[in-house]
């Protein structure tokens, strides 16, 4: 795969991909989406640019390790879970906050925060095996 | 937004009161075992605080799970139903006395394990996740002892599976993966078999909630499928249970990885299959443990007969403890199979009794083989001479697990015993206790050989051999060895001694079973 026009491109496209992921994800509450089908996204484009650039280079571009980002995703989860104790309804119920931005409304829910979690778990474990596997080949 | 608000009635699909805190101590144990592992996985490459995450959350675990079970005795079964939708919509988790009861014992047991691993678990080992492991297994195991949904049961089933396939390969070594696969292949069958069955079941009462299911059943006026149904989850949950004659992966994958692994497979993982057997069999299909109840004791009393034979057949210690492993489920098998009230106390005591010994036999192993250096019943040998306080913890947990009064087995077994007599199945009671007999003699061979002889079995009455090279003294066992042993062993003795509370608690579980009207009020009953 070492030819010069997909190496060009690659970058690119993964950036692209990843701004695509984080896209299905934020619109994954009301519409098709969410936090697994955006973070399998964000792993293809972590495939591709390694595809193309190698491994070392997605680990830089990953900063963290992606056992790290599953877990953390695993942890912002349960988090999630948690805020209905304060007002005493039963686990995992949904807390919403309006939030008035730049002249719109945002809506913050803890679903929301669930679901990045199931993205940051989907992007960490999937990209590990994924990277693993591209290591064996080289 | 400026939508015109539109008032609904949110009441008729959601939890509208209040949730006492102390019901939060439902998810507890899943959310912190969750968080727990988090944490490890984001600290694996310290591994000296690895253990202490682990020992910390599991510790939280315990005290969480003693709220629990005081707060289920108190006040009845205890229900949440996740995001506040109502059941049978919302998943709910369902804690009666038997899950409250197996959720605390593993998290003891686990506790244990956790402490014995700070020193018998290689450095690099431990960067490959023995802890996030240990700790995402009792995640499932809790979740699964817990939860008052079919599916969610399996998806339980599976966190607690693929942790246990991590942490079988702990090592990477050929064997492992051999057994690995061995194990691997049937519990994937098992848990598509149940996967299956539950589709099935969903087809036919169209729910999937316990509760919803065991008063659905009832009014189903074709018992046909329900017998079809029974039938697939018992071959599902024997196959995890390991009972006879879907017992063979076993001792085929339970002495190949490291033995606090092993240790903990053993205290949990089939006892999660016999927990689902009590679910399912009991609670919500009656009718198809009825049917089922001869070919239950039959498949109980073979299970029992190849467990204590096995056992008194193997030379390898580890093999040894995996047959004892399969006797035990032998014998809460007949206590499903006799099914009144005492039988099933007697089961669920059994399942509480047989999560602390097989925990506690393995780590033995473990321990004997560090002072013995073989795992071999030929080499074996002057270990009394050498630790007479080890001696005398293998001998109580020997003992406990052959079932000799005053150790907890005594009691399960006098449970199940009387309960067989008490509905005119003698022939399981005889079962029990012939059981019994083989397993009193298999571990007075291992006592007698590994503690009392010389040294190996060319060792002349009398003589003490020296002892073989690369095994450690008795001052060289460090702390975290003997704490897990010792704490083991004196919960055994204690329960042993004054059994009774744990008697009542049994009891309370079994008269929930065989009685869901409470377990159906507490879910659908409006939530307290």
């Amino acid at each position: 795969m070492n030819t010069l026009i997909f190496r060009t491109v690659a970058p690119y496209l993964s950036a692209l991909m990843m701004l695509f992921s984080v896209f299905v994800l934020l619109r994954g509450h009301n519409e098709p989406g969410g936090g697994f089908i955006g973070g399998l996204i964000a792993v293809s484009a972590f495939a591709i640019y390694g595809i193309a650039c190698g491994v070392s280079a997605v680990r830089r571009a990953m900063k963290y390790h992606p056992m790290s980002i599953a877990a953390s995703g695993l942890l912002l989860a349960v988090l999630s879970v948690l805020p209905s104790i304060f007002y005493r309804q039963p686990a995992m119920t949904s807390q919403w906050l309006e939030m008035p931005f730049l002249g719109t409304v945002i809506d913050l829910s803890t679903p929301l925060f669930f679901d990045i979690g199931v993205y940051l778990v989907v992007v960490g474990a999937i990209s590990s095996i994924a990277l693993s596997l591209e290591e064996r080949a080289d | 937004m400026a939508v015109t608000q539109t008032t609904v009635d949110t009441a008729a699909a959601m939890v509208t009161e209040a949730v006492p805190l102390a019901d939060w101590l439902l998810v507890a144990p899943v959310l912190l075992t969750m968080a727990g592992g988090a944490t490890a996985i984001i600290f694996r490459k310290k591994s000296f605080v690895q253990p202490w995450i682990a020992i910390a959350t599991i510790s939280l675990v315990i005290l969480s799970n003693i709220g629990l079970l005081n707060h289920v005795l108190t006040n009845g079964v205890v229900t949440m139903v996740m995001g506040s939708w109502l059941p049978p919509f919302g998943i709910a988790f369902t804690a009666d006395p038997l899950g409250a009861l197996l959720a605390l014992t593993a998290s003891i047991a686990t506790l244990c394990v956790a402490i014995f691993a700070i020193n018998s678990i290689a450095e690099n080992e431990r960067r490959y996740g023995f802890y996030p492991f240990l700790l995402m297994l009792l995640c499932g195991v809790s979740g699964s002892f817990l939860t008052g949904d079919v599916f969610n049961l399996y998806v339980w089933f599976e966190v607690l599976l693929i942790s246990s396939f991590g942490m079988q390969i702990l090592g990477n070594e050929k064997i492992q993966i051999d057994g690995a696969v061995k194990y691997a292949v049937l519990n994937l069958i098992a848990t598509t078999l149940l996967l299956t069955t539950t589709g099935l079941l969903y087809g036919l009462v169209g729910t999937l909630n316990m509760a919803d299911i065991a008063g659905k059943i009832k009014a189903l006026d074709s018992s046909g499928p329900v017998l079809a149904i029974a039938a697939l989850y018992f071959l599902a949950f024997a196959m995890k249970a390991a009972a006879f004659p879907v017992n063979f992966w076993l001792p085929a994958s339970y002495h190949t990885p490291r033995l606090v692994v092993a240790a903990i497979f053993a205290g949990l993982l089939t006892k999660v299959g016999v927990y689902a057997l009590l679910r399912v069999m009991v609670l919500l299909m009656p009718e198809g443990r009825d049917w089922l109840a001869s070919l239950i004791g039959l498949v109980a009393i073979a299970t029992m007969l190849t467990g204590s034979l096995g056992a008194l057949a193997q030379t390898d210690i580890r093999r040894l403890m995996g047959y004892l492993v399969i006797a035990g489920i032998g014998a809460m098998l007949a206590g499903i199979a006799v099914g009144n009230e005492v039988a099933i106390s007697g089961a669920i005591f059994y399942a509480m009794h047989s999560v602390l010994i097989m925990t506690a036999l393995y780590l033995l192993v473990a321990f004997m083989f560090q002072m013995s250096g073989t795992f071999s019943l030929r080499d074996i040998g002057g270990l009394y001479i050498r630790t007479p306080l080890g001696a005398a913890i293998g001998l109580v947990l020997l003992l406990a697990v052959a079932g000799l009064p005053p150790f907890t087995g005594f009691w399960a077994k006098l449970l199940l015993v009387a309960g067989a007599l008490e509905a005119d199945r003698g022939w399981v009671a005889a079962g029990v206790l012939v059981s019994g007999l083989l397993t009193t003699i298999a571990i007075g061979r291992l006592w007698i050989f590994a503690f009392w002889r010389g040294g190996n079995e060319h060792t002349m009455d009398g003589i003490q051999a020296l002892p073989i090279a690369g095994s450690s003294d008795a001052s060289e066992i460090s702390w975290s060895i003997w704490l897990p042993l010792l704490a083991l062993t004196a919960l055994i003795v204690l329960i042993g001694v004054m059994p009774e509370a744990l008697m009542s608690i049994s009891d309370n579980g079994a008269r929930t079973l065989l009685d869901p009207t409470e377990y159906i009020r507490s879910v659908f009953g409006g939530i307290r």
